[in-house]
């Protein structure tokens, strides 16, 4: 075996330079996709749960009943379309059109004035439980806090013994986009990490140009490192093209260190491309390495890293499957980097975790390289 | 009569050829039975949006009753599982900087003296805002603890108020609110998709990598041919698949199916047909299989984000909303959770087919033209 030879390194390095460069694919993956996906965070979804549609049947119309409707109209929660027609509001709701209706029943006022107890109804949409959960919460929350504040014949007032007083801190405005726009930056570099690497790779092996190169006198270090290095690079400026969106654009407040930053996506990448190589060393099939691409990286960085469902919800195996995949890791260094500044005791085990994570995927896939070199 | 048997002989054999393509190889076979069952599976439990075993770190400098009470009903609320007792302010920005806890709670010292006088005593509640989500909802499950304790205090500093009134809920077609009712028949939707999209994508690209589809051009199949020739594996494969997930939905997960399995078999074809159309669409432009995956994905994106699926529809901006029509998936979500859960009449999936079927015909022309000029 010869000694690593920066020639051949280069030249392996300039056909997949030009590889990247004809193909408008890789372009589409690591800017079109990015921005796609940072205008429909920034501009489209939300999971500010605010205006739900919900529909108010007043059987009872007397004034203590209007205050009621004027409870629920005062909340940004709801979308409130009174009616006194039950036939109405239950089509709506079945059609969607509404996702709850209180009902408030005919002798609501009477029971209430007697000081005892008076029911209220809700119907909900079943179809869409997080929305008919967090009608039902806040119809509750605003329920309550309207029955603490009426006063019963005789009193003048109510001080409600417990006041809250909530800060929200890093995000003020609980926006959720503040925290959607960085966890994205997860996603995206999966897709250009795992997914263009595992394809690229797999293509070599499926049209048998992998083993002509082994025929040449190219060492795998030299190969490997040459297939990393230009996916690396595009990876971080699509990096530096989203943070840069996102600071500029959007608003989001960046108040870590750009620093961590870029360390932090330079190991995300390696744990990455690790996982790329593998999959498509052992797959050598495009099709094949573009599922399980999906499998081990698209969906972990969406769903299993905590950037859209909290993993503390989740049951107790998913959550430990989290621990698995270097999304979690980094998802909580970009939403500290961007929102919090960094957090030392959050920022170090991630950036140590991640980089254990890459190394493992490296050397197996170098392994795995070598052992079908043989 | 006889041309048309004629011309379905190339189609047939194109098929069969189609389906041996992906079925030969054990990687693929393997790929398209067992990873959507383990997606259905994960996904199932980690795509809520629900909140629960909450983190909460308690710094009480009050020593009083009241506070003491407070903590007892936050400590018996099923929602909180770890409740962190801190000594100093410094615990609260520790616990909350290192995600620790997602919620915090300080209560000064003369928090109890205050309810005691009949005055106000008030709680800070900080939350982390990193988790805007989870942080709202945390902040409604408090909401509703304060309240009741408000309300108990009253009752015992005698003050005439109002009984507490009861709310009584009637969940229509999912009783007890279960997530897994709409995760499960949407996972199917979304799965059966991704499959049928990567399929017809990825098809004519390999023939063009491999060199075959100057074959198939030279062949006398006519462009029409070849392309139901490939439709048609897609969607045998994509319905296959579906199937499977149904039986894991019903088996596994116990989803109910109140409707019509004609009317979902039928207008899943429509679906399926538009998803076709538009894997054809990404096939006739790459060259690469690369091309067409990546072009899968371009597509699959905003599709997915869009669709209603992980954030509610009426949240988006208006002048956005109109134009979520354009996805099928949208339509197919409304009608596979329908006859799961709701037992959706004909009339109703019919309203939600037709959109579909107007993608899928603008779709499959679209491809069926640019075939045509690639072939020409």
């Amino acid at each position: 075996m010869t000694h690593f030879s920066f020639r051949r390194f280069f030249a392996y390095l300039k056909k997949e330079e030009k590889q990247i460069l004809r193909d408008p694919s890789t372009f589409l993956i690591a800017f079109v996709l990015p921005l796609m996906m940072l205008f429909i965070f920034g501009y489209g979804v939300s999971l500010d749960a605010d205006k739900v549609p919900l529909g108010l049947l007043l059987e009872d119309t007397s004034p203590t009943a209007r205050s009621l409707e004027n409870a629920f109209l005062g909340t940004n929660y709801f979308k409130v379309k009174t009616s006194y027609n039950r036939a109405e509001l239950e089509e709506d709701l079945t059609g969607g059109r509404l996702r709850g209706v209180v009902i408030v029943p005919q002798d609501f006022s009477i029971k209430v004035l007697e000081g005892t107890v008076a029911p209220l109804q809700v119907l909900l949409d079943g179809s869409e439980p997080n929305t008919a959960r967090f009608a039902l919460n806040y119809t509750e929350g605003v329920v309550n806090n309207w029955g603490i504040q009426q006063k019963i014949e005789g009193k003048t007032s109510v001080i409600l013994p417990l006041q809250m007083e909530p800060r929200v801190w890093f995000n003020d405005s609980l926006k959720s986009r503040y925290v959607l726009l960085p966890g994205s930056i997860a996603v995206i570099m999966t897709l250009i990490g795992t997914l263009l690497t595992a394809l690229v790779v797999a293509r070599e092996w499926e049209r048998g140009t992998m083993e002509a190169l082994m025929a040449t006198p190219i060492r795998i270090s030299e190969m490997l490192l040459a297939k990393l290095v230009p996916y690396f690079l595009l990876g971080l400026s699509a990096m530096i093209l989203c943070v840069f969106l996102c600071v500029v654009l959007f608003g989001v407040p960046f108040r870590g260190s750009y620093l961590i930053l870029l360390v932090a996506t330079s190991i995300f990448l390696l744990a990455a491309l690790g996982v790329g190589l593998l999959v498509s060393s052992t797959t050598r099939n495009q099709f094949v390495a573009s599922q399980i691409a999906i499998i081990i990286g698209f969906i972990p960085a969406f769903m299993l890293s905590g950037f859209v469902f909290e993993i503390s919800s989740m049951p107790e195996i998913i959550q430990a499957m989290t621990y698995v995949f270097p999304p979690r890791y980094f998802v909580t260094i970009l939403q500290s980097s961007f929102l919090s500044g960094t957090t030392w005791a959050l920022v170090m085990p991630s950036l140590l975790i991640m980089l254990l994570i890459a190394l493992f995927f490296l050397g197996i896939s170098v392994l795995n390289m070598r052992k079908r070199l043989d | 009569m006889g041309q048309l048997r004629q011309s379905w002989i190339p189609i047939k054999a194109l098929i069969i050829k189609e389906i041996l393509a992906v079925w030969r190889d054990k990687k693929s076979r393997i790929t398209l039975i067992v990873p959507p069952l383990i997606q259905l599976l994960i996904l199932t439990h980690a795509a809520t949006l629900d909140v629960n075993n909450i983190s909460i770190g308690l710094y009480n400098e009050d020593t009083g009753w009241y506070s003491h009470e407070l903590i007892q009903r936050i400590k018996g609320s099923p929602y909180f599982k770890h409740v962190y007792d801190y000594k100093d302010s410094h615990k609260i920005r520790e616990g909350i900087d290192e995600q620790k806890a997602i919620v915090a709670l300080h209560m000064q010292s003369d928090f109890s003296r205050h309810i005691a006088e009949g005055n106000s005593a008030t709680v800070q509640v900080i939350l982390d805002g990193r988790k805007s989500n989870a942080s709202q909802i945390v902040l409604g499950y408090l909401n509703l603890i304060f309240q009741t304790f408000s309300r108990d205090m009253l009752k015992l500093q005698g003050v005439d108020i109002l009984e507490k009134i009861n709310i009584e809920f009637r969940a229509f077609f999912n009783p007890n609110i279960e997530y897994i009712y709409y995760t499960v028949p949407s996972l199917v939707a979304i799965l059966s998709m991704v499959l049928a999209l990567t399929v017809t994508a990825m098809s004519v690209s390999r023939e063009r990598e491999n060199g075959t589809f100057d074959q198939l051009l030279v062949s006398p199949s006519q462009p029409w041919q070849i392309l139901v020739g490939k439709m048609v594996p897609a969607m045998v494969i994509s319905i296959g698949e579906s199937t499977l997930l149904m039986i894991a939905a019903l088996l596994l997960f116990k989803v109910p199916f109140e409707g019509s399995l004609i009317l979902l078999y039928l207008s899943m074809i429509v679906f399926l047909f538009s998803i076709v159309g538009v894997g054809l669409f990404i096939s006739a432009l790459s060259k690469t299989q690369q091309q067409s995956i990546l072009g899968s994905f371009v597509f699959m994106t905003p599709t997915m984000l869009l669709s209603g699926f992980a954030t509610p529809i009426e949240n988006m901006p208006l002048w956005l909303q109109p134009w979520t029509n354009l996805i099928p998936i949208k339509h197919f979500f409304v009608i596979i959770r329908g006859i799961f859960l709701k037992d959706m009449s004909t009339l109703e999936v019919l309203k939600y087919s037709w959109p579909m079927a107007l993608i899928a015909i603008f779709t499959l022309s679209i491809a069926g033209w640019m075939f045509k000029k690639r072939l020409e």
